[in-house]
């Protein structure tokens, strides 16, 4: 088991505060909260540990109406209503309505799984309290059925959090916790790197010092992520500017050219002319 | 040792479980830390902390406790790389300068020490020019030492080596008690959502599912609707005007973010404290004017009323008739404000002013007091805890 371990992926570049934290829940077999700003890859690692371990994954996506016994499963019974009512057979056999959710699955399956559950925070208040004995024995118990559901090897949980409510204490303690920082200009120096492999020193240089002047706009209401520079990377070479077009408008001239794939907020581009505006006044004079 | 440390993190106000402690002991037994200090920390943080806005505290008594043990665990290895060596001649020095840094006291000082001790190890360790011309003003300059946060360590990988982790602070913008500012505008905001949002639950619709299943031939057809919307109204009272102007902008990004999460939203102006008319558009704040009576009859008893002030004036703005720097007012503020506070008994106000601060200003106390001690300070835990009020 701890044989296997999480180092990062060709395509996902991790910081060693995170490694730890990936290993340490792999090896305890114990799941982990990931929290972060917008866009720094949440949901990609689980996708990337998943890979990394060579493991099937299994995603669970979190709405405002899920309910934690979704996961586990659910029994169908107005269709068994309906089919009583239209005499089908099928009725006599209650597990022909049990349908099963996706923790079910992850924890039935014959290999060991990886288990993301999506933006745990977008449910209801007293979802994580419901799924407490699932995450910490790994097993429950299907009531229609008198069945219990035991996992036959411990899945590694992901589970990721923006934030928007807090999660109950009894919870947060069985899990490892880790914040994904906003990455520094040499992780995403390396990010942009295993992205755009043969992108040329210059550009990366020129972009990457644009866009921390971007974010470093006071009062943007929403500050591009790292998926928002690597998508205005991906334009800058589609759409084959040079990397002196970027410098001349880093120097505060313009916007950015393309400046829709960082910029996705009205109010934030006016506020980003009109202090280019300031600046060159100020310049001027 | 640890559990010492345990204790340690408990009385520093934080809240590890012992289930916690042995989950952090059982990681270190499995030998993923690779005895590094480093990764212990690392570990130690995912496994005792759970919440991000804690990480600041976790440091500091991280640091606090182990200070000078990473040394000790340095000479247990054996194969010992020269590179090894070096960096712990560079924490060898910074012990003792850690020695006058403390007896320097305060922890403002000792930040402030600890960016002169990196500045001199760049000098030290690059020889020539190539590190003081850009490390010596731009990095501390532009953003080492301001309430942004410290970045201490920015630059250069042996930098990032010689420093560790957790004296950078790195997650000292995270920490709730801090003054509200675009950096934690958005947890601030969640607390706001908190307060406009409910669960979303499904409820049956008899009536239509009655009505469906009878057009369904007699076959059950189930209907749901979701749970109705909450419908949280706000009535939101600025101070305009001098050292607020910063913090009302701030404040109506805020709410205005929020916006969408509140059934109604109201935004009203008044100059250090209210009287017989509020306004709502600052740049014709003479001509169109609404009395308070009005407001207090527009808005229904059911509005949640937020005054943001500093509260910070002469008594007598709020107690005495024409006391107001403005214009003549007939009768006190206070008055006004008491008749504010019959309409809507759920209220707060939220001060930007350090709470510290409060009792050496008699106006705030007044304030205070008439508000029936329903202030907070405007930071995201106040936030949270003025919020709690007006349910």
């Amino acid at each position: 088991m701890s044989a296997q371990k999480f180092t990062g992926t060709s395509s996902y570049i991790v910081t060693d505060d995170l490694m730890m934290a990936v290993n340490a829940a792999v090896t305890l077999q114990r799941p982990i909260l990931i929290k972060g700003e917008p866009g720094t890859g949440k949901t990609q690692l689980a996708i990337e540990v998943a890979r990394s371990l060579d493991r099937p994954l299994h995603e669970w996506h979190i709405k405002s109406t899920t309910k934690a016994q979704q996961g586990l499963y659910e029994y169908d019974a107005v269709a068994r209503l309906r089919d009583s009512q239209l005499g089908d057979p099928r009725v006599h056999d209650i597990a022909n309505y049990i349908i099963r959710g996706n923790v079910w699955d992850a924890f039935d399956c014959d290999v060991p799984t990886v288990l993301l559950i999506d933006e745990i925070d977008k449910a209801d208040i007293e979802f994580p309290n419901d799924l407490l004995r699932e995450l910490d024995r790994m097993e429950f118990f299907v009531y229609e059925t008198k069945q219990l559901i035991k996992a036959r090897h411990r899945p590694i949980i992901i589970i990721t959090s923006n934030n928007e409510k807090e999660l109950p204490d009894a919870f947060l303690r069985r899990c490892f916790f880790h914040y994904i920082k906003f990455p520094d200009k040499k992780t995403m120096q390396k990010i942009v790197d295993v992205h755009f492999p043969g992108l040329k020193k210059a550009l990366l240089k020129e972009s990457l010092e644009a866009f921390y002047k971007v974010r470093d706009v006071p009062g943007l209401k929403k500050k591009p992520s790292t998926s928002e520079l690597l998508d205005w990377i991906k334009l800058l070479l589609a759409e084959d500017i040079p990397p002196e077009a970027l410098r001349e408008n880093a120097s505060g001239k313009a916007l950015p050219p393309l400046y829709g794939a960082l910029l996705k907020n009205e109010q934030d581009v006016h506020l980003f002319e009109k202090l280019i505006f300031l600046d060159r006044r100020s310049r001027s004079q | 040792m640890l559990t010492q440390f345990f204790f340690r993190l408990r009385d520093g106000g934080l809240k590890p479980s012992i289930t916690e402690l042995l989950t952090l002991l059982d990681v270190m037994k499995s030998g993923i830390a690779d005895n590094s200090v480093d990764n212990f920390y690392y570990l130690a943080r995912a496994t005792l902390v759970k919440d991000e806005t804690q990480f600041d505290l976790f440091d500091r008594i991280f640091a606090a406790h182990f200070r000078g043990i990473d040394d000790a665990l340095n000479d247990l290895a054996t194969d010992v790389p020269e590179e090894w060596l070096r960096r712990q001649a560079e924490l060898m020095l910074s012990a003792e300068e850690r020695a006058q840094i403390e007896a320097m006291g305060g922890f403002d000082k000792l930040m402030e020490a600890l960016r002169e001790r990196l500045e001199e190890q760049d000098e030290r360790h690059e020889g020539g020019n190539k590190w003081i011309g850009t490390a010596g003003t731009s990095p501390f300059g532009a953003y080492g030492y301001n309430p942004e946060g410290v970045r201490i360590g920015q630059q250069g990988s042996r930098h990032r080596r010689a420093t560790k982790v957790w004296d950078r602070r790195e997650y000292r913008n995270l920490d709730s008690s801090v003054e509200l500012g675009t950096r934690n505008i958005k947890i601030a905001l969640r607390q706001l959502r908190k307060f406009a949002r409910e669960g979303a639950a499904d409820l049956l619709d008899l009536d239509d599912t009655i009505d469906k299943t009878a057009r369904n031939a007699g076959f059950l057809d189930i209907r749901m609707v979701p749970e109705r919307h909450n419908a949280i109204k706000v009535l939101l009272c600025l101070d305009v005007g001098g050292s607020m102007d910063d913090h009302v902008r701030i404040c109506e990004e805020l709410f205005s973010a929020a916006s969408s999460e509140f059934k109604h939203l109201e935004y009203y102006y008044f100059h250090n404290f209210v009287y017989e008319s509020l306004w709502k558009d600052n740049s014709r704040r003479h001509n169109e004017r609404i009395s308070t009576t009005d407001l207090t009859h527009k808005y229904g008893a059911d509005y949640k009323l937020i005054f943001v002030g500093d509260a910070t004036m002469s008594p007598y703005e709020i107690v005495y008739p024409g006391g107001s720097v403005e214009h003549w007012n007939e009768e006190a503020g206070a008055v006004w404000i008491q008749r504010m506070l019959n309409t809507y008994p759920k209220s707060i106000w939220l001060n930007p002013e350090p709470e510290s601060r409060w009792d050496y200003t008699p106006s705030i106390k007044m304030t205070r007091e008439l508000m029936g001690d329903r202030m907070y300070p405007l930071t995201v835990s106040g936030l949270a805890a003025g919020i709690k009020k007006l349910h």
